[in-house]
């Protein structure tokens, strides 16, 4: 299961994925806005059916990814429930893994959402009243297993502990991390700034420094600070602000939430 | 006492628990697609497995004996290089049985149609289908920190029961070793190459383990822990990090959904139970020094790690019952005198 906060220009929504279904809820909790329950086919499945990966885009639309391939787009009201179902995106062949907004300015022809699966297919998207495809990157085999977009970049982080950018408009592969020993499991970005942190099974958690010249359209990545959690496999990390000044981590059996 | 059982008995209880896990109807029940079941459900089944045989246990041995193969297997699980490597340790654990029944062509046959249906179901999984297995499993074991003694000793788990993940040695096979960053031009050429250290110390895997009927698995995980007789102690302390989350599992009234018991009375009914002939008495296993030390362990057990085994005849339907009460009526066997 997941949950995240959906950041709408209107209200701010958390939502959860749970076994077979999607749930909405005011970003007090206090009240269930919406459920929706994932479509399982008839015949026993040799595999489950989830939903995973949840993004908010395009100003009043909510994503959500599924165990199918299949995103669902909901279209939110700025108050109230009347939540609806406003278009299934069916473009991936393969679970869902993770899904993301742009979070800084997307140059022109660049899209505003990418969607991520098992594959390590990324799709690229326009977002609006229909999404439109606008690029496919085909998976070479190891899953993406979280990704994320800033100013056209695609930071995406793999089962095999690499982290690769690529370049949103042309599909182009800019940069290949040796990052991790382990699986990625968490990618997250300070938009301020182009922050990017890595968490993953290996029990590190690295910072590094996405920069892109507007000039030479170089596009680089640094790396800026290690912190190793010793004996425990990251599964979250996030920054805590939007300058990637503090962020915090957490891990398999661990009760604590750890900030740095 | 283990050490009043002769090495016919010790070959009896192996082939007898052996035969009845593998058996064709069990494996059938247990390749089928679904859910994952409770802790409770999979003490019962653990239950009646180690009871297939002549060996016997009480409650505080067998508790001791769970508590050691969910440690382990946590452990197996946890330290997985790659999510696919689960598989190459289940493959060690055959490896291991087969080799406890090497000279009964029967059970040996039926491990290897076991196999063979693993290699089917499994072998062709992704990395994803294989990380959600993982994950699935790791959910099973989490807030689970008994100490084992075989494990502290070999530094592998510390005094607090968490075990030890080292930052060393071989990566996966298909990760590099972290620390190259390469910069690729829009026109997709390498135009830069730069390096970061960290603490880690790794280095490149040598080869893959095989994943064919036959061949050298390269992870230990999942090889024989006692190949070499070893203690079997283990540290149960009596503080929960999460005594909310326990102390619900244990209050809900009708403990089992009722596909849970459909699907346990299914696998149960499958588990052929040998019965000791006329003459023969049965052995029972004590894990711990001495029949005080075993029954003090039973009454201080703390609350929250008592594993609640189901009592399959307390269900309210009629017809349910009357099925279940047919099946334990033929695992029924006869208390060794």
């Amino acid at each position: 299961s997941q949950a995240a906060w959906c950041e709408l220009p209107s209200r701010v929504l958390l939502v959860l994925t749970f076994q077979r279904g999607i749930q909405m809820y005011e970003s007090d909790g206090s009240t269930m806005v919406f459920w929706h329950a994932l479509h399982v086919p008839e015949q026993p499945a040799a595999h489950s059916v989830f939903a995973r990966g949840i993004a908010a885009a395009g100003g009043h639309f909510v994503c959500v990814g599924t165990s199918s391939g299949a995103v669902l787009v909901f279209d939110i009201p700025p108050k109230g429930t009347n939540v609806t179902l406003s278009e299934i995106l069916e473009q991936h062949q393969d679970p869902i893994t993770d899904i993301a907004a742009e979070q800084g300015q997307a140059p022109d022809g660049a899209g505003d959402l990418v969607t991520a699966d098992d594959s390590g297919t990324l799709c690229l998207w326009s977002t609006g009243e229909e999404f439109t495809l606008l690029g496919k990157i085909p998976g070479s085999g190891c899953t993406c297993s979280s990704v994320r977009l800033w100013n056209g970049i695609v930071a995406a982080g793999y089962g095999n502990g690499q982290i690769r950018l690529w370049e949103a408009g042309s599909g182009q592969i800019r940069a290949q991390v040796s990052a991790h020993a382990r699986w990625i499991y968490a990618l997250d970005l300070a938009p301020l700034t182009g922050k990017l942190l890595s968490g993953a099974e290996d029990s590190f958690v690295h910072v590094w420094q996405l920069s892109r010249d507007p000039d030479t359209d170089g596009i680089e990545i640094q790396h800026c600070h290690a912190e190793c959690v010793t004996d425990t496999q990251v599964c979250g990390a996030r920054f805590c602000d939007p300058a990637g000044d503090t962020f915090a981590v957490t891990g398999y059996d661990l009760s604590e939430i750890l900030c740095y | 006492r283990v050490d009043e059982w002769t090495d016919v008995d010790r070959k009896r209880v192996m082939n007898d628990i052996i035969s009845a896990m593998f058996k064709r109807n069990f494996m059938e029940e247990l390749f089928k697609a679904q859910d994952l079941y409770s802790k409770k459900a999979l003490r019962t089944v653990y239950d009646r497995l180690a009871h297939t045989s002549i060996m016997r246990l009480n409650q505080a041995s067998m508790d001791k004996l769970y508590d050691l193969m969910t440690m382990a297997f946590k452990y197996q699980v946890l330290l997985c290089p790659r999510p696919r490597d689960i598989l190459l340790v289940t493959f060690n654990h055959l490896d291991a049985i087969k080799d406890f029944i090497s000279d009964s062509p029967g059970i040996l046959n039926q491990v290897d149609e076991t196999f063979r249906q693993l290699m089917e179901t499994y072998n062709c999984l992704s990395d994803g289908e294989f990380q959600l297995i993982r994950q699935t499993l790791l959910i099973f074991f989490q807030d689970m920190h008994i100490r084992v003694s075989i494990f502290l000793k070999d530094k592998v788990q510390n005094s607090n029961g968490r075990f030890v993940l080292p930052i060393s040695g071989p990566v996966p096979w298909g990760t590099e070793v972290p620390g190259l960053i390469r910069i690729f031009n829009h026109k997709g050429v390498e135009v830069k190459r730069s390096e970061f250290t960290t603490a880690g110390n790794y280095i490149t895997p040598q080869r893959e383990g095989s994943f064919e009927l036959y061949g050298d698995r390269v992870l230990k995980l999942g090889t024989n822990m006692y190949s070499v007789t070893r203690p079997v102690e283990t540290h149960v302390s009596g503080s929960s990090k999460n005594p909310a989350a326990q102390a619900k599992e244990n209050l809900v009234p009708n403990p089992l959904a009722k596909e849970e018991l459909n699907f346990l009375a299914r696998l149960l009914g499958g588990l052929d139970i040998q019965k000791p002939a006329g003459g023969e008495t049965g052995f029972r296993l004590n894990l711990f020094t001495t029949d005080e030390e075993e029954e003090h362990a039973a009454q201080t057990r703390p609350e929250e790690l008592s594993y609640k085994v189901i009592n399959i005849e307390a269900t309210q339907e009629p017809g349910r019952r009357a099925e279940l009460s047919r099946i334990l009526g033929e695992l029924e066997v006869t208390e060794p005198r």
